[in-house]
Formats: C-alpha cells, sequence, structure tokens
C-alpha cells in the first residue's frame, strides 16, 4: 500500500515537474481583494485582455470578494500589523481616510496618474489624496442626477424637461401629490445619499482641508430647510427601509411608489437589476439647481482602488491598474461592463461608448447627454481624515432628525456640528 | 560509593528540579498562566495603555493623556449607553422570568412529551444570529405588507415603523433575543428544579401548601444558585449584546437604537480606525459591568454566609 503511493506521488511530482517546465513563463501572482463583487466582473475582463497581449508579463489575480465590514477590518489589522495584506486593494470612498493616517502603507500612483492629468477628472483623485500623492484609483465620477419615473409624471400632466429649478421640482411634487396621490420623492432618514449630494450641489460640505467643520453653515440649514418643506407638505417622505438601498424601498419605487429619487449615477444598475417593472418609465435628468447659487450636480460615493506598499510586485501592480482603470478601453469597458460614468473625460461621446448594453434598453439611449451637461460643474467633496466621523453623523443624526425626528433645521445642523467637533482633536 | 561524573551530576540536578514539590505545583499550572499571560493580560494591560493613546498607524502612537476619555461623552455615546442598559434591563427582565414560567410548567408533569418542547424551545440556540437577524429586520419591515405589520392589521392597528424607532426597535431585540435564548434558560432551571427532593413538595402539600405556596417557598429558594448564575449571565450577555443588534441596523442608528456600546467601539476602533478612543470604550463598559454585576451579586445575598 505505501509503496503504490509512493510510486504515485513520485509520478505526480515528475508530471508537475514536466508540465512547469514546458509552461512558457511563470505568471506573476497577485491577490486583489474587494467589497465590491460587481468590480471583479471588470477586472477579469481587463485581466484576460492584458494577458492577450504577448508583451506584457502573464499575471495570474487572486480576486477575493469579502462583506464590506471584513475586508476594511482585515485591511486595518493586516497593514498595522505588516502581513498578510494584498497587493492591490477595493477600498470604499468612506473608509479611504482611515489608510491615510500616521505612515501610509498604500503606494504612491502618481507615476501612472500624473501623465494621464489631461483626461481624467481630477476632482476624483483628490479624495484618495494626501500632500500631493494620489493613493487611490475611482471607477467613476459618481454624478447625481435625477430618476424620473415618467409615468406617474404624464399622469399629473408634467413634462420632466421644464423641472428645471428646486422650486419648479418641488411645485412639481405638489401637482403630482394632488393628481396621483404619491409623493414626488423620497429622502432618506438613516443614510446620507439625499442630504449630502443636495447639500454639495448647494455649495456646502462637512469639513474643510484643514478639518475645520463647516456642517452649520447657512447653505447647509437652507438646504435642509428645504427638505423639511417637502416633507411637511407630504411632496416628500421618508424612504421605506429607511435608504434607498432597503429591499422594501426597490419594491414599493418598483410599484410606483414616487415620482422621483435623486442618486448618484452609479445608481443606475440597482433600477434595472431590482425594479424591473420601470423599464421603459424612468428617465435619467440633470439634478435641479438652486436658485441661489451652487453646481450643476454633486460626485458622490466611490471606490479607490490602491497598491500596497509592501507589496513584492508594487510597479506590475501599478502598471496593470493603470491599464484596468485609466486606459481608455478600460473605462468604455467600465461604462459596458458596470454601469458607471467613466473618470476619463475622452471617452464621452465616442463611438464605442454608444454600443448597446442593458442599461440603454432601460433608461433610452440619451443617457450620456445628461451626464455631459453636468460634467463642466461638479464641486470637489472635502474628504479628510475626519469623513469617515462625519459620514457618521450625517447618516445617524442629520437624516434621522429631519427626516424621521421633524427637528428644527438650524438646530439639527448646530448639533452635529457639535458632535462633529467633539470629535477632533 | 561510586562517585559521579559531572554530566550525569547536572542531568540528576535538572530532573531533580522538575521533581521538586516547590516546583512541581507551577509546572501543572504553566498552560493556564501561559494562556492567561498572553490571551488575556496582556491585552488587557494593552487596552489600558492605548486607551492613553492616539494610534494613527504602524508606526505613530502618541500618548495624549486623558484626551480619549474626556471626548468620550458626546450624544453617540450617552445614546449607545442609553441603548445598552436600556436592552441589558429588559433584557435580564423577560430573560429571567418567561423561562421559569416555561420551565416549572414544563416540570410539572401537566405537559405530555415534555422532552419533545424542551427540544422544539432549544432550536432557535442553534440558528445563526445573522440569518435570524435578517428575517427579524424584513418581518418589522417599513411597509404595510410586512409580518408584523400584518398582525397589527388583524387588530385593526396601523401599521409601525419598527425598527426606526427606540421603543419598538428595542422591543424587537427583545424579541429576538428571547426567541433565541429562552431554550438555554429552560434547560437550565429545569435542572436546577429536578435537583429538588420530591419529599419537599409532598411534606408541604400535607402541610396544606397550594402550587404558589409551593412555588414560592420550595422552588424558588431551591434553584436560588441557578438563578444567579441565569441572571449574572443575562446581564454580562445584555451589555455584550452586538451581534444583534448588528444584524438588525447594521452600522445605522435611528433615533440611536441600532448602537450598543459594544457596537460604538466597534465602530470607533475598526470604522474609524481609532484604537485609543475604542480602548477607552472598552475599559468604560468594562468598569460598569463588574459594577453592576457587583451590586446584582449583593442584592441576590451572594456574599451572604449561609445561616
Amino acid at each position: 500500500m505505501k509503496k503504490i503511493l509512493a510510486i504515485l506521488l513520485a509520478v505526480a511530482m515528475l508530471a508537475s515537474l514536466g508540465i512547469t517546465a514546458f509552461a512558457e513563463e511563470e505568471p506573476i501572482h497577485l491577490t486583489l481583494w474587494t467589497f465590491q463583487e460587481l468590480h471583479t466582473q471588470l477586472y477579469k475582463v481587463m485581466l484576460d485582455k492584458w494577458n492577450a497581449n504577448p508583451d506584457n508579463p502573464k499575471l495570474d489575480i487572486d480576486m477575493q470578494v469579502y462583506p464590506y465590514e471584513d475586508m476594511h477590518n482585515k485591511l486595518t489589522i493586516a497593514l498595522q500589523s505588516g502581513e498578510g495584506a494584498p497587493d492591490i486593494v477595493d477600498i470604499e470612498i468612506n473608509m479611504f481616510a482611515n489608510y491615510l493616517k500616521g505612515d501610509i502603507q498604500l503606494a504612491d500612483l502618481n507615476d501612472i496618474v500624473e501623465p494621464m492629468e489631461d483626461h481624467l477628472v481630477m476632482s476624483r483623485f483628490n479624495n484618495y489624496a494626501k500632500d500631493g500623492k494620489f493613493y487611490g484609483i475611482d471607477h467613476h465620477i459618481g454624478a447625481c442626477v435625477m430618476f424620473y419615473n415618467t409615468e406617474i409624471l404624464e399622469e399629473a400632466g408634467i413634462n420632466y424637461k421644464d423641472i428645471k429649478t428646486w422650486d419648479d421640482y418641488h411645485e412639481a411634487g405638489k401637482t403630482v401629490l394632488e393628481k396621483t396621490g404619491k409623493p414626488m420623492c423620497t429622502w432618506e432618514s438613516k443614510d446620507c445619499w439625499s442630504i449630502y449630494p443636495l447639500v454639495n450641489q448647494h455649495g456646502g460640505d462637512w469639513l474643510t482641508p484643514d478639518n475645520e467643520v463647516i456642517m452649520d453653515e447657512p447653505v447647509v440649514v437652507n438646504t435642509l430647510a428645504f427638505m423639511k418643506e417637502m416633507l411637511d407638505d407630504g411632496t416628500a417622505v421618508a424612504s421605506p427601509g429607511g435608504n434607498h438601498h432597503a429591499e422594501e424601498y426597490y419594491g414599493w419605487m418598483n410599484g410606483g411608489g414616487a415620482a422621483s429619487v435623486s442618486m448618484p449615477f452609479w445608481y443606475l444598475n440597482r433600477f434595472t437589476d431590482y425594479m424591473p417593472d420601470l423599464s421603459g418609465k424612468m428617465k435619467v435628468a440633470p439634478m435641479p439647481l438652486w436658485s441661489d447659487g451652487g453646481h450643476k450636480s454633486a460626485q458622490m460615493g466611490g471606490t479607490g482602488t490602491a497598491v500596497v506598499k509592501t507589496s513584492a510586485n508594487v510597479d506590475i501592480a501599478k502598471k496593470w491598474l493603470a491599464y484596468a482603470t485609466l486606459s481608455f478601453e478600460g473605462c468604455v469597458d467600465t461604462w459596458l461592463i458596470l454601469g458607471f460614468d467613466p473618470i476619463m473625460t475622452d471617452v464621452y461621446g465616442s463611438e464605442e461608448m454608444k454600443a448597446p448594453n442593458k442599461f440603454f434598453d432601460y433608461y433610452g439611449d440619451d443617457i450620456f447627454e445628461v451626464v455631459e451637461s453636468v460634467l463642466d460643474d461638479i464641486p470637489d467633496t472635502c474628504i479628510t481624515d475626519m469623513f469617515p466621523a462625519a459620514g457618521d453623523i450625517v447618516r445617524n443624526m442629520m437624516a434621522y432628525d429631519l427626516v424621521i425626528g421633524g427637528g428644527d433645521p438650524e438646530q439639527i445642523a448646530k448639533d452635529c456640528a457639535e458632535e462633529l467637533r467633539s470629535m477632533i482633536f | 560509593m561510586q562517585t559521579l561524573s559531572s554530566s550525569e551530576k547536572e542531568r540528576r540536578s535538572f530532573r531533580d528540579i522538575f521533581l521538586d514539590p516547590k516546583f512541581v505545583p507551577y509546572f501543572f499550572i504553566a498552560p493556564f498562566l501561559i494562556f492567561f499571560l498572553v490571551i488575556y493580560l496582556y491585552p488587557f494591560v494593552t487596552t489600558i495603555l492605548m486607551s492613553f493613546q492616539r494610534i494613527d498607524g504602524p508606526n505613530s502612537v502618541e500618548f495624549v493623556g486623558t484626551a480619549n476619555y474626556e471626548r468620550l461623552f458626546n450624544r453617540n455615546f450617552k445614546q449607545a449607553l442609553g441603548t445598552t442598559f436600556r436592552y441589558a434591563f429588559w433584557d435580564v427582565v423577560v430573560l429571567t422570568i418567561v423561562p421559569l414560567i416555561f420551565a416549572v410548567i414544563l416540570n410539572s408533569g401537566a405537559v405530555r412529551f415534555p422532552s419533545f418542547f424542551k427540544s422544539i424551545y432549544f432550536i432557535p440556540a442553534l440558528t445563526s444570529t445573522i440569518v435570524v437577524g435578517i428575517v427579524f429586520r424584513l418581518a418589522f419591515g417599513t411597509l404595510e405588507t410586512a409580518p408584523a405589520n400584518r398582525l397589527l392589521a388583524l387588530f385593526g392597528q396601523p401599521p409601525k415603523d419598527w425598527l426606526m424607532f427606540p421603543d419598538t426597535g428595542n422591543f424587537v431585540l427583545i424579541l429576538l433575543t428571547l426567541w433565541r435564548w429562552m431554550g438555554v434558560n429552560i434547560i437550565y432551571y429545569i435542572s436546577g428544579l429536578q435537583a429538588i427532593p420530591k419529599e419537599l413538595y409532598e411534606a408541604a402539600e400535607i402541610d396544606g401548601a397550594n402550587a404558589v405556596q409551593q412555588f414560592f417557598h420550595i422552588s424558588l429558594p431551591g434553584i436560588r444558585p441557578v438563578l444567579i448564575y441565569v441572571i449574572t449571565i443575562t446581564v454580562l450577555g445584555g451589555f455584550a449584546m452586538f451581534t444583534e443588534s448588528v444584524a438588525l441596523w447594521a452600522q445605522n442608528n435611528p433615533g440611536g437604537v441600532g448602537r450598543t456600546i459594544v457596537g460604538y467601539m466597534y465602530l470607533m476602533g475598526f470604522y474609524k480606525n481609532n484604537m485609543g478612543m475604542a480602548s477607552a470604550v472598552g475599559l468604560v463598559l468594562l468598569g460598569l459591568v463588574l459594577a453592576v454585576n457587583l451590586l446584582q451579586l449583593i442584592a441576590m445575598g451572594f456574599f451572604r454566609k449561609e445561616d
């Protein structure tokens, strides 16, 4: 018995030796962590394309998908202990600042970003930068847009293209409520995707680059007051389930719950995947404008893909990452596969972007006219090391106190700002 | 007499140390001692140190005095404290009394197939908290079609947004805990009840004591050690509760109900990467739990000498 086993093992060993001997070259092994399974679809396509080019060294990337919290926890611990970190990692924008504290364990990406500077939406890179060095590459702009349910609006006799300002939007909401009994929109009560885009588009933010809290400035108070007015007259309601990612919301919205919702561009795939009944009825439009200033849109959310400094293959990891996310074809695939608004300005208007996909089928083919019309006026968001704390306060205090608690906007803004100030030292 | 060579002498003395009555006890407790030092004492001391530090990464640690403690008392922390205390209170009340009632009934012989019911009540303890949390979250959903709201509608009540308010949210949390842990406490109680000699009940019956009197004068004093044990672990469990609230609310915290003090510690440590603050929160939690347990043990007469 032992003899047979020994012979088998010997044969297996020889065979494996033979295989490696005949292989052209040993691929370089890299590890990639992500919390977003969707991203691996793009990475896999870009890896195959990379390996298909004989000039490139062969790569073998082990893509590991973890739940959001798990992945960031594992990364924190791996970077702190200096062991077990991957080569490439997707870090969510809310968490990114955590990894830019103290002695930064991520590799700076200036050598791959700077040559492309003129072709990229650079404000997306500032979110992942410190002291002039870029540490992360985003997949999308995340421009905020308005999604209108044209069926409900038509029932109320409203053409969504006539809505130019937030005041128009509120008035249209009153008509919709009167004619159909349905609210114009929903505000999130336990997340930031209603408050932050509106505040940011209005010209406000939570922090300055020096970590000064500006959460209680008039622009924030005015934005909250506008949202409260809509809540008070019933043109806006609290989002079922508390946010626009809740199962309850998907079901409710799919059944024609509200006439519109304002979300970042990446919300496109939530409609196609979770609200199939609205296919052909939803339209993408620019956000309404504030009559007292502000911008055309806001850039929200994101994931900074980073290379870990202690990786044995920093250079090759950077090269592949540049190919996957900063090349023309990578950015086109970002749209075709993921449905994101790419960070490269060159791709907008190009023929490659017009290839049919499920998003054009769902929303019609004028999606990019909307994005292009707002690209020139999107403010920066200020992401400092206190941003995770600010985000938590907005989600769990500001949104709740405004939408569920129905408090006074000025008081809410003041309380939240106080809370955030108490966290800074 | 033969003289020992030097190497043999050395070996002898080495063996002597192992067999020395002074040394042997230490040798026997060494596994525990090493385990305790590495797994408990070292992290404990480090946590105390870290609570006075600002930690920004592997190589940047700075002593900041009591700054972490000073910044603790913000609204979020107070809310987390309130949520934890309220949960722990109802947890103890409900999880002590309800299983006791079930245990007495099951033990009284009034129910047929008691083993069957014991198993049925125990099964939820084997489920995954995360899965149960998802089921409860959807059952107590926002919409009118959520099962809990359908039930309310049967009684002509308007639908509730269960998980968005502290009171109803806490109710759901307690219900989840009760459903999940009742069986375990029933087993503890039944084992305590079965240890009480039957003769006591027979004697009481002859003396004319009814079922209620028997319960308060025989059963309850008879299971006092079990009762103390159950209350102690329920208090500890109540203060350490984390998974249940994460399963229901994740990192959301509507009105403060979704975040316990352990949740707050987790948020500080991992979400905000502020290990110094997290350590301070952990030590405050330790102090609170010790104080509450001490009070409870004194109240239960644990330190009283047996008469």
